[in-house]
């Protein structure tokens, strides 16, 4: 039970910080919304409602890059980071924690993308929705672990996409095949098969990227 | 002196004639994939390259899976020289990685006109793991040499061999809506003789992994013990 009153304190941490300061999620919401827009001018006039999909989960995954980028950057720039693996709890509570956080602000960027992407492009059906919903929990739990890595390094945001984007290649074939296949379930199962062995995986490791 | 454990690792005499059998094998594949090995009927001499791209492939997996296993001994607190090790299997797994991308090309371009076919499963799998292991080097020489950077490469090293599967079925999955399949390679039906070459090429490529391996293994514990000594009489 502590492990989880320790988890929820964590991701309160993050979103009180992220309420005060306000500095990542409307940098996040305006990205998503000006990547919607200049999609509109990248697409020649005549390109269908396929392709339209398909660049959603560019402007989504691109969108989630820069959160993750900032993700450690409170405890990096207080040197927080050090106090709370020192802090009495199961190191991974601080993984998990972050990563919940993340997914409010994932989630939060979704509300805004989709109906404007609803508007701008091509009706959103419930296939699409539950295959955004399943990524962002794979980008969350996979982004908050290599955006630890990334932050140990010297050159941090450069190497964080670098890190990133091979493993969200299997989040993309899922979330475009569900958007736009007509057995949008095999996509979707897909997705909660990588959510769950990816979350296991980080779970498991995460001690070892913030311990020395 | 913490660096070399001499009990795990080859004498430095065998290195050589380890190095000796590699060249003699992979001189012997190549003479039975040129000389003994029949022409395939449908390919010609294109599909030759074969019985080098598959064996080149088969071992890039070999090497990662290997890395991906001295990561796991190195997060088990077995030592620090299990983190060279890995590192030094998946710099060869990237090596023959790279080969797969360059032999798969040319067999595309041979066979099919084109030098790159999303296609074909194993070699868009082979560029996504390239993209993932190009990241592991930039990541590993972008941390202070320590036992942080020890851990996160071998966290990263353990990822790989679970994104490999990850994304094989993501490739076979976008294959059926996002790119129909247009080209199927021939299953191979191998004669006997074919066998044989393919079996060789594959014993000889393997061998010379493992020999190239250990020489590498062995100049990055040189360095290591010479920068100890250096430090030791500054």
């Amino acid at each position: 039970m502590s492990y989880l009153a320790d988890v929820a304190t964590l991701a309160r941490k993050d979103l009180r910080l992220e309420l005060r300061a306000r500095d990542t999620l409307p940098a996040m919401l305006l990205f998503v919304v000006s990547t919607l827009v200049v999609f509109h001018f990248a697409l020649p006039a005549g390109a269908d409602e396929m392709a339209a999909h398909g660049l959603l989960w560019v402007a989504l995954i691109f969108t989630a890059l820069l959160g993750l980028a900032r993700a450690w950057a409170p405890e990096r720039e207080s040197g927080a980071l050090e106090g709370l693996v020192l802090a009495p709890c199961d190191r991974s509570a601080i993984w998990l924690g972050k990563s919940l956080a993340v997914l409010v602000f994932l989630v939060a960027v979704q509300v805004v993308a989709l109906p404007a992407f609803a508007a701008f492009f091509a009706p959103v059906g419930w296939e699409t929705v539950a295959g955004v919903a399943l990524a962002s929990v794979g980008i969350c739990t996979v982004g908050t672990l290599l955006a630890a890595m990334a932050a140990a390094s010297r050159t941090r945001e450069l190497i964080l996409p670098l890190l990133f984007l091979p493993l969200a290649i299997p989040l993309v074939v899922g979330g475009v095949g569900a958007s736009v296949s007509s057995e949008p379930l095999e996509f979707l199962a897909f997705l909660g098969l990588y959510d769950a062995l990816f979350a296991i995986l980080c779970w498991a490791s995460f001690e070892y990227v913030v311990s020395e | 002196m913490s660096t070399s454990s001499p009990n795990n690792s080859l004498p430095k005499s065998r290195v050589p004639a380890l190095a000796a059998a590699a060249a003699g094998l992979v001189g012997l594949a190549i003479f039975f994939a040129f000389f003994v090995a029949p022409e395939d009927a449908d390919q010609g001499i294109s599909q030759r390259i074969f019985y080098f791209h598959v064996p080149i492939a088969l071992t890039a997996y070999a090497c990662f899976g290997w890395g991906a296993w001295k990561a796991l001994q190195h997060l088990r607190g077995k030592g620090e020289r299990y983190d060279l090790e890995s590192y030094v299997a998946v710099h060869m797994g990237t090596i023959f990685g790279s080969l797969t991308l360059l032999t798969g090309s040319i067999w595309a371009k041979a066979s099919w006109g084109h030098w790159w076919l999303w296609e074909e499963d194993q070699l868009v799998l082979f560029l996504v793991l390239f993209l993932f292991y190009s990241a592991y080097f930039m990541l590993r020489f972008s941390i202070d040499e320590g036992p942080r950077r020890a851990n996160i490469s071998a966290v990263y090293a353990l990822f790989g061999v679970v994104l490999v599967p990850v994304s094989f079925l993501a490739i076979r999955l976008a294959e059926n809506v996002i790119h129909p399949t247009v080209f199927t390679r021939e299953g191979p039906q191998m004669t006997g003789t074919m066998f044989l070459t393919f079996c060789i090429a594959w014993l000889a490529i393997t061998t010379l992994a493992y020999a190239l391996y250990r020489v590498e293994l062995l100049g990055k514990r040189l360095d290591a013990n010479l920068r100890e000594l250096r430090e030791a009489l500054s």
